[in-house]
């Protein structure tokens, strides 16, 4: 197992740039998810970490050891893409076998035999193993993927969206199981996804990755609680955090064009006051009240089972909700609104920058 | 879908049967012409309307592998009778097996063409194949400088007729001696496929997705170690085909061949027609070299036609 460092790499691809300046510090047996938009270079990240490309500048270091110079096969990690990692060729078995078979490594024949059936076993794929690998569905060729990686006890898991071809319940499941793996094999992962519910459930930790910058990293409650800008802010959760234009005047929050105004209980900002500002209110952090502060009508309403996520419009403003299903709402409505005044985040309207981040 | 077919679509499909039959005949109708001609009598081979109904025989195959000349006197019966069943054939034909001092039967020309012809192509197309398959790995794995341009010069060489060169690759070759030698027409064969096999492999290491060979990289394999174990056998298929081609393509050439060789190096194409000119042209014998050395591609095809289905499709294959 194995601690991984990225100092400040730099990837360029000709005159475009994938990454920049990207330091990333992943510790031994911490499940660590890189969270990013399609481009935004997860992908390059993680074939810089396994030696497949080699970074423009910066270092990688494995355990503390810079492995600028290592290629790929001394580098010890394993790496399960989303597809194409199984050889089309050969069985199960021969696919678990394969990088036992490497010649750097050389395994006696009986403990090949014996780890490819306890992966097998622990991924149960067992009565796979004969098959050739073109007749499984998608959830059994990503187990084996996985059983090709873990057969090997490489320092560093690097999976590259294993989930994101499967429909949602495998993902679910096979979810639940990567955690579980992990954690019994005390194994350091590095998982990247574009799926922030898959992010904030699995993670240690979370990096969130925008153009190749490394917006944030922290815990996925200090992500969610507390978005280092609105990019993260509207990335991660499920509807996005709500993000209105206003500013702060005496300690009230106001929406511009004088919409609305609500008070304002977060920490104390110096110099927030009269400045453009972004206000940033997650839909649960909404509530109807019959006799709150503000006015709106329903604008939509979406039924999610547990909940419902409601859309108020004010005059043009909209601001989403959660409310629990049992709320009656229709569309339309004439409803009262409030927030909660100390979960209000504030974003620098030109930067985007939280002001709590900012200092 | 499948399931339901109309009357209509019955007899249209029944139309289209029909259509591929007659065409398939017309295609076959030369190659039956030289078989049954290669099994014919001497006297039947040049009928006017063609002879259709023969009792087959196998005299122009002992001929095509003998030395004869042609008979002066009959041979007497007690000669007539000591001799093999296939000497009798060719007494019949009004000639003899010409024999050395020591009663040996002298071979004709034709199985050591056959033979030069087999070792030019096998060798030139094992070759060609292979330098193609590794440049075609290169260009298609690694940023070349000036991809696009060594390319396109590669493909350049295909673009003049090659017997444009003839003469002064003839004068080149006699300065250094390669002219009636193997090594040669080999070289030779192997410069005209090896365009060709490049960019015909070059397209099929494209359809290759290079996650395999990484994967093969993160598990411990070398370069080397991961294009035998990995690259290799997905390029199959396009090995198969392209060997076809350029096996088909040294092994049909003629007009290098006549230039170039003329005894110890030449090969069937020159040699069968040039039979034709000793005396009267015996056609049966033409035709039964014609027949046999349409095999080795008839079989070579045969063997690979599994891979070649997929492979001249290829882009319609994975994904
Ligand atoms: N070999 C390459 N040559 C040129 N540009 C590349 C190359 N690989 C990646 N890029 C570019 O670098 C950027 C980051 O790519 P990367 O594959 O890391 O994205 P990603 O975050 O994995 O996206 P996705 O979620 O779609 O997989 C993209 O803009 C991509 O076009
Ligand atoms: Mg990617």
């Amino acid at each position: 197992m194995a601690h991984i460092e990225l100092r400040n790499i730099t990837k360029t691809f000709g005159g475009h740039t994938a990454l920049k300046k990207l330091n990333l510090e992943i510790e031994d047996g911490q499940f660590f998810v890189l969270l990013g938009e399609t481009g935004a270079g997860k992908t390059t990240t993680l074939r810089l970490i396994a030696g497949l490309e080699k970074p423009t500048s910066g270092q990688i270091l494995i355990d503390g050891v810079d492995v600028g110079d290592w290629g790929a096969a001394e580098r010890d990690v394993a790496l399960v893409l989303q597809q194409y990692s199984l050889y089309p060729r050969y069985t199960v078995r021969e696919n678990l076998e394969f990088p036992l078979k490497s010649k750097i490594r050389r395994v006696p024949d009986d403990e090949i035999k014996e780890r490819v059936g306890r992966a097998a076993k622990t991924l149960r794929i067992e009565h796979l193993l004969e098959r050739k690998t073109d007749r499984l569905s998608g959830g059994e060729m990503q187990r084996v993927s996985i059983g090709r990686a873990i057969v090997r006890k490489p320092r560093v898991f690097l999976m590259d969206e294993p989930l994101s071809a499967l429909d949602a319940k495998l993902r679910e499941s096979l979810r639940t199981e990567l955690k579980d793996l992990q954690r019994r094999l005390g194994a350091t992962f590095l998982f990247v996804t574009h799926d922030q519910i898959e992010a904030m459930s699995m993670g240690d930790r979370v990096g969130v990755l925008n153009h190749g910058h490394l917006v944030q990293t922290g815990t996925p409650k200090e992500i969610y609680d507390n978005p280092r800008d609105t990019f993260v802010a509207s990335f991660v959760g499920s509807p996005p955090m709500n993000l209105i234009k206003g500013s702060l005047v005496g300690g009230r929050a106001v929406i511009s064009a004088k919409t609305f105004e609500l008070p304002y209980e977060g920490l104390a900002t110096s110099g927030a006051d009269n400045r453009p500002l972004t206000f940033g209110i997650r839909p649960e952090d909404v509530v109807l009240e019959s006799g709150a502060p503000v006015a709106a009508k329903v604008h939509d309403v979406e039924n999610h089972g547990v909940e419902k996520i409601v859309t108020l419009r004010i005059d043009d403003t909209m601001l989403r909700a959660t409310v629990p299903a049992s709320t009656d709402v229709e569309i339309e409505q004439d409803v009262r609104f409030a927030w909660n005044p100390r979960k209000v985040a504030l974003f620098d309207r030109n930067s985007g920058v939280s002001l709590r981040h900012a200092g | 879908m499948a399931a339901v077919t109309t009357s209509t679509e019955r007899s249209l499909n029944r139309l289209a049967i029909v259509g591929v039959l007659i065409v398939t005949m017309i295609f076959l109708a030369p190659i039956y012409w030289i078989a049954s001609t290669a099994f014919k009598p001497r006297n039947l081979s040049t009928t006017i309307p063609p002879t259709v109904v023969f009792t087959p025989e196998v005299s122009p195959f002992v001929k095509l592998f003998t030395k004869r000349s042609q008979l002066r006197t009959p041979p007497t019966p007690e000669e007539y009778a000591a001799a093999p069943w296939w000497e009798r054939m060719v007494f019949d034909g009004g000639e003899k097996v010409v024999r050395d001092g020591k009663g040996n039967v002298q071979w004709s020309g034709y199985p050591s063409r056959f033979m030069n012809s087999l070792i030019v192509a096998i060798v030139s197309t094992i070759l060609a194949v292979g330098m193609g398959t590794l440049t075609a790995y290169g260009f298609s794995r690694f940023k070349v400088k000036g991809e696009g341009d060594l390319l396109f010069f590669i493909l350049s060489t295909r673009m003049l007729p090659p017997v444009v060169v003839a003469i002064p690759m003839f004068l080149m070759y006699r300065a250094v001696g390669l002219n009636d030698t193997h090594l040669g027409l080999i070289i030779l064969y192997t410069a005209f496929n090896l365009s060709f096999s490049v960019w015909l492999m070059k397209g099929f290491m494209d359809e290759i997705p290079k996650e395999y060979e990484e994967a093969a990289l993160v598990d411990g394999y070398t370069r080397m170690q991961a294009f035998f174990k990995v690259v290799l056998p997905e390029a199959a298929t396009g090995i198969a085909a392209t060997a076809v081609f350029c096996f088909i393509t040294a092994w049909n050439e003629y007009a290098f061949a006549l230039i170039m060789t003329n005894r110890r190096a030449q090969t069937a194409p020159p040699f069968i027609p040039s039979q034709v000119g000793s005396g009267l042209p015996d056609w049966t014998v033409i035709a039964a070299g014609t027949l046999l050395f349409l095999l080795p591609v008839a079989i070579f095809t045969f063997l690979l036609r599994n891979h070649l289905l997929r492979g001249v499709t290829f882009g319609a294959i994975r994904k």
